[in-house]
């Protein structure tokens, strides 16, 4: 087991440096270094900045040495320092603004992420042993919708029918007079009636495609000769379906979170901006149209970072469940 | 014809079943089609029997339809659109979707027209209200009006449209927008990128994913690990984040072209992971199969292997994932427009008309600046219909 995990991690490394060189390359991309934007948008702001200051900015940031040298620089910060560089747009240190907004943007994910398995289980079994019928079909347009609509487009709708019903605008987190309150009851019940929206939307995204995977594993198994074994020597045909074939067929599942993550967290990044959360996903978006690159570039590290160790994490979670992968 | 084939039941005798045959043969024109269609059957080629197959498909084929009208549309745009999509009205501000009448005032048909009318602030609700006199004009739906000449696609000058309104009063079909412009015709010409952006990402896409994933297949070995540990990372990073980012280094001066061409690239920089593995997972299946060994005995060079046998052998699955692919990119491009980080004014696309809907009161005022996004939805779905019916087409072990 322990081999197992250390070989992932051998391959999590390589992962990593790809990253960083993939958001390396985000932050250059711009036409015009760091540097031009950031004094142009000094100057914008009306303050004057003299040839020396902008010299000076170029050394802080490296830009007058060579790429690799650069990336060199902007990493070793991050690693040994957790310095990110800082933005222009909010004139602040990028890592302030990504601890503010980052844990937002993975507790709703992750939440999501939950919501999505402890349903996609119950209605996986059910269509797997139901096959065919109105639940079956019913998971069938549910996954059509998920496919068809985009995210945004799915939050719009459900906010705009429940404000012509009820006249209740879903709006971030928390309701204007609870945003700066203390933790209350009331601030408990105003955080569900908002913050089911964005879990609604991000959940509906990955429910059918999870619970086809699981149906289709699960109808493979539920012919084996297992289980009609088990079925002829008088077992209940739920504790049959629960006790042996489910447990073979929760394990693609659990590797689905290598591509439910990341998904998931893009999903939210659009949605947060429709739904006005105080999450990552709306200063991405203001990062990327100011072109404020150490920010946007800042981000997208980090959200890949932090997918790739939940895919991981993942993978050792499916190791310990299925011992054949451990000794393959 | 030959009767060898026929099972004989054994409640008859055999010689009495084989003359039941030969008269059955000789004079039902019905067997004989059949057995026509068995024989086409055994020598149809592999896109015969796909054709055949996906013409059971009623869906896909109604979707193959209604797509092939959305891209002759989209081709078409400026004959189909009554307007220019830059073109306001300022008596118009978020009027609706215009009545069309069919009968006068006192009950007589006079064939199809609007009404006059104009728009103005509710004073109460602050709300753009239709207001129509009781003596407004007739303004009658004609096909085929003459306008100005312009140049369908910027080619062929013309100088009708496909219909309008005659008189002062122009005809919004799905309503007008904040400035006044039809949407409808707006509609029109945002089709022509949304639905041509997929064509550009996926041919790109295609390319990277066919080349990388055949090398990767093909070479096997050390090459293989590097490729396909490449498109694991690039399948591990958000793929929204990662386009967002991207689509920010285009230059704001950029034209629209070049814009609709950069965001293109960007959208199949993360796409073609997935046609990579299609491919690298078939050739690696179909490199160990016997009739490559055999053209491999018979001194067939790398080359001609890949072509002449690998390529044919799962053509049919490229083009269903290809046909499941468009559909993604058409999103991805809605999804950045509406964000504002995609195609810019005055260019129009589905997205950039959806930017206008992004706030819920503005849609419980004006429910019509939702159309782009019925639009949206029926192209991705109607894509994944056709998708559908080739991947069945496709199976050659489906029933």
């Amino acid at each position: 087991m322990l081999q197992f995990a250390l070989r992932r991690l051998g391959i999590l490394i390589p992962f990593l440096i790809g990253i960083s060189i993939i958001s390396f390359v985000v932050i250059q991309l711009p036409p015009g270094s760091y540097a031009d934007s950031y004094v142009n948008n000094l100057r914008m702001q009306g303050t004057n900045v003299s040839a020396e200051q902008e010299a000076d900015i170029r050394s802080t940031y490296g830009l007058d040495k060579s790429l690799p040298e650069q990336y060199a620089l902007w990493i070793g910060k991050i690693v040994f320092a957790g310095d990110f560089g800082s933005s222009f747009r909010y004139n602040r240190p990028v890592s302030t603004i990504l601890m503010e907004r980052v844990p937002a943007t993975l507790m709703l994910s992750l939440t999501a992420i939950a919501l999505t398995w402890l349903l996609a289980v119950p209605l996986g079994i059910l269509s797997a042993v139901k096959q065919y019928s109105v639940w079956d079909h019913a998971m069938t347009l549910l996954g059509l919708i998920g496919l068809a609509v985009p995210g945004f487009l799915l939050a719009l709708s459900i906010m705009f029918i429940v404000y012509q019903n009820t006249g209740w605008l879903v709006n971030g987190f928390f309701s204007p007079p609870f945003r700066e309150a203390p933790w209350s009851p009331e601030k408990v019940v105003d955080l569900l009636r908002n913050v089911w929206l964005p879990l609604l939307v991000l959940t509906v995204g990955g429910l059918a495609s999870i619970t086809r995977v699981l149906r289709a594993t699960l109808l493979d198994e539920l012919n084996k000769q297992y289980v009609t074994t088990a079925r002829s020597k008088g077992l209940k045909e739920m504790a049959n379906v629960l006790r042996y074939p489910l447990r073979i067929a929760i394990n693609p599942l659990l590797s689905t979170l290598g591509w439910m993550l990341p998904a998931v967290v893009g999903g939210e990044i659009v949605i947060s901006k429709v739904l006005n959360l105080p999450t990552i996903g709306p200063i991405l978006l203001e990062a990327s149209i100011a072109q404020d690159m150490y920010l946007a570039g800042g981000i997208v590290l980090i959200l890949s970072v932090l997918t790739v160790v939940g895919t991981f994490i993942s993978d050792i979670l499916l190791a310990v469940n299925d011992p054949r992968i451990r000794m393959e | 014809m030959s009767e060898e084939k026929t099972v004989t039941p054994s409640s008859r005798p055999r010689a009495v079943q084989s003359r039941i045959d030969n008269l059955r043969s000789q004079y039902s024109r019905g067997g004989q089609r059949r057995r026509e269609r068995a024989e086409q059957l055994y020598s149809a080629s592999q896109w015969q029997l796909m054709r055949a197959k996906f013409g059971k498909h009623k869906l896909a084929i109604v979707s193959l339809y209604l797509l092939g009208l959305f891209y002759l549309v989209a081709v078409l745009a400026e004959f189909v659109a009554p307007y220019d999509p830059q073109e306001r009205s300022r008596q118009h501000l978020f009027a609706p979707p215009s009545e069309i009448h069919w009968f006068a005032a006192d009950g007589s048909f006079t064939g199809p027209y609007v009404l006059s009318g104009r728009t103005r602030v509710d004073p109460a609700t602050f709300r753009y209200e239709l207001t129509i006199a009781d003596d407004a004009d007739v303004n009658p739906i004609v096909l085929f009006p003459k306008v100005e000449p312009y140049r369908l696609a910027g080619l062929i000058p013309m100088d009708v449209k496909l219909f309008g309104a005659e008189g002062r009063q122009p005809i919004f079909l799905l309503g007008a927008d904040n400035l006044g412009r039809d949407i409808f015709s707006r509609l029109v010409h945002a089709s022509r990128i949304s639905l041509f952006v997929g064509f550009g990402g996926v041919i790109i896409s295609f390319v990277l994913g066919l080349a990388l994933g055949g090398i990767s297949g093909y070479m096997g070995g050390r090459v293989d690990s590097l490729i396909q540990r490449t498109i694991e990372l690039v399948m591990s990073i958000p793929q929204i984040p990662l386009w967002m980012a991207l689509a920010a280094a285009i230059p704001p001066e950029w034209t629209g072209i070049q814009t609709y061409f950069a965001i293109t690239l960007v959208l199949s920089l993360v796409g073609w992971t997935g046609l990579a593995r299609v491919v690298r997972g078939r050739i690696l299946s179909m490199r160990e199969e016997d009739y490559v060994m055999a053209a491999r005995i018979s001194s067939a060079g790398t080359w001609a292997i890949i072509t002449r046998h690998l390529i044919p052998g799962f053509t049919s699955y490229l083009i269903v994932h290809i046909t499941i692919a468009i559909p993604y990119m058409i999103l991805g491009e809605t999804t950045l427009s509406f964000l504002g980080i995609g195609i810019r004014a005055p260019d129009v696309s589905w997205g950039s008309l959806l930017q206008q809907a992004q706030d819920v009161v503005v849609i419980s005022n004006y429910v019509w600046l939702l159309w782009p996004a019925a639009f949206v939805v029926l192209a991705v779905v109607l894509f994944n219909f056709i998708g559908d019916g080739l991947r069945d087409a496709a199976d050659p072990y489906a029933k």
